[in-house]
């Protein structure tokens, strides 16, 4: 599914937090939108999402202009955030519909792909962050969603987790195709996994450059060119002025 | 990568499983240890009292001995008014814990999930509250007589306020976050309610629970002192009226124990329905 966003700006308690941003996503694209803290990437994201309708401008899926969240949209926070009252398997199923025992086998395939096929009867407290955010990424997953969300879904995690999830992730992307639009603020990152890195600067954030990562994947985490668009993103976000 | 994962997740979690039957043996002994532990100092104080009380230094008149309690109890039970007083009382506070949480779980639903109700209702029994719940019992009697629906309704309202306050505290105070996953995967308003807020608000609910039946085992002996014929708290009022001090401790040992007994019924309903939840007792 394709994602437009067209001249979308959002203000909290009258002050700007986000300014007139406008960027395409093409069906299966991955997107990575990076900027430095307070300049409204999640803003953006919750927009998308449906869970925030309070913005101006239009956000269009497939051409349709909707504010209100769609069944099509998964959305993997920051943090887990699973029910501490369900066990892993059952809110892997929390967002399925129909019939019980397709349910279970749905979810149980998605946590084998998390490799948490043995720990379907634990519950929260039990799971390590790394194996809680599996979890979220394997219910985020199991609905099939078209265009998949993510706020900064690994900030949370040591580094190796990270790569491992990174590497899920991409599995996972290249199996259904769906589009994600990633949130980041760490542009190694962004630059492994994305298509296309929108960089947002300024308070209100506003869309500062655009970035194209022509590299095939799989990438190599540590390659020359990736490292000189590195050195092009560091520039054009300007460190010196960061604010956090 | 991923079978690495894999790999070190399955293994992660059988050390895990393992740790935690380790650690329950563990908890067992311990429970036994800190049982005995707990139980020294009232079986020696008892045995003071008895000692004490067979060489005279406590009058009969005053503090009965132990034995002499016991065996109050005894004699109760064997022509039958023992269980004549216990049942009359439980039932009591049985059905005022009922209807109080009824009538709690209604308007804490009301209050918690909609701002109108609760600017509408909260002030109110907010000033109900500070009302010191015995004052009603004059108005109560005035309404209603001394006979069953007073006391039950007295009983009622000592419950109604903890279960009240802590269903509110639980329903408004749901994580935020996980609202809006509800929410990501298309719940209705009745769906989130079901399935995200009322588990998030079980744990405050069954506090509520608790610290209401304490407090209706608190209004029983209030509302059976102000007049009954039959309950434990008549035996209070009888002990003192016929200077039986045996029949007023024996009393009081019978609250404590069914009270304990009805509250442990409760902890163990709590401890499984939160079987989920991340503590230091049980996890």
């Amino acid at each position: 599914m394709s994602l437009e966003v067209r001249n979308v700006s959002r203000s909290f308690d009258g002050k700007k937090a986000v300014n007139n941003i406008s960027f395409f996503a093409e069906p299966g694209e991955i997107i990575g939108i990076l900027g430095t803290s307070g300049c409204g990437k999640s803003t953006i994201l919750r927009a998308i999402s449906g869970l925030d309708s309070g913005y101006d401008g239009d956000i269009a899926i497939n051409g349709n202009v909707e504010k209100e969240i769609q069944d099509t949209t998964g959305f993997i926070f920051q943090e887990p955030r699973l029910f501490p009252w369900l066990t892993v398997l059952d809110n892997v199923t929390f967002g399925l519909k129909g019939d019980k025992d397709d349910k279970i086998t749905s979810a149980k395939a998605y946590l084998k792909n998390v490799g948490l096929e043995e720990s379907g009867g634990l519950y929260p407290r039990q799971l390590s962050g790394g194996m809680a955010q599996r979890v979220a990424i394997a219910r985020a997953l199991v609905t099939s969603p078209e265009i998949l969300l993510l706020d900064e879904p690994f900030s949370a995690l040591d580094a190796f987790t990270k790569m491992q999830l990174q590497d899920l992730l991409l599995d996972v992307w290249r199996a259904y195709q769906s589009t994600i639009i990633l949130v980041t603020h760490d542009i190694d990152e962004a630059l492994y996994l994305c298509d296309r890195i929108i960089i947002l600067r300024g308070q209100p954030g506003e869309l500062h450059k655009e970035i194209k990562i022509e590299e095939p994947r799989p990438r190599d985490r540590a390659s020359k060119q990736l490292a000189a668009h590195k050195a092009e993103i560091l520039e054009s976000l300007d460190l010196n002025l960061k604010t956090s | 990568m991923k079978h690495k994962g894999e790999l070190t997740s399955t293994v992660v979690v059988s050390n895990r499983i393992s740790e935690k039957k380790g650690g329950r043996t563990n908890r067992n002994f311990r429970g036994g240890e800190a049982l005995l532990l707990g139980s020294i100092i009232p079986i020696a104080l008892v045995l003071v009292w008895e000692i004490l009380s067979r060489i005279g230094v406590f009058p009969a008149y005053q503090l009965p001995a132990p034995s002499t309690i016991l065996e109050t109890i005894r004699q109760m039970a064997q022509d039958g008014s023992l269980w004549n007083h216990i049942g009359i009382t439980t039932y009591r506070v049985f059905v005022g814990f009922v209807f109080g949480t009824i009538a709690a779980v209604i308007l804490g639903s009301l209050v918690g999930f909609y701002k109108k109700a609760e600017q509408l209702f909260d002030p109110m029994i907010q000033a109900f509250r500070s009302i010191p719940s015995l004052a009603w019992v004059p108005l109560f009697i005035l309404w209603m007589g001394i006979g069953e629906p007073s006391k039950v309704t007295m009983i009622a309202v000592g419950v109604f306020f903890p279960v009240y306050l802590n269903l509110v505290s639980g329903i408004t105070g749901v994580d935020r976050k996980l609202i809006e996953v509800g929410k990501m995967y298309g719940l209705n308003t009745f769906q989130l309610i079901k399935r995200v807020i009322l588990p998030a608000a079980l744990p405050s609910f069954l506090v509520g629970l608790r610290s209401g039946l304490g407090l209706g085992w608190m209004f029983v002996v209030a509302a059976e002192l102000m007049g009954a014929s039959k309950g434990l708290g008549y035996l209070l009022v009888l002990g003192q009226n016929t200077l039986s001090p045996e029949t007023i401790i024996a009393s009081i040992i019978l609250f404590a124990i069914i009270g304990k007994l009805s509250d442990w019924i409760l902890k163990l309903i709590e401890k499984r329905a939160l079987r989920w939840q991340d503590n230091l007792v049980q996890s």
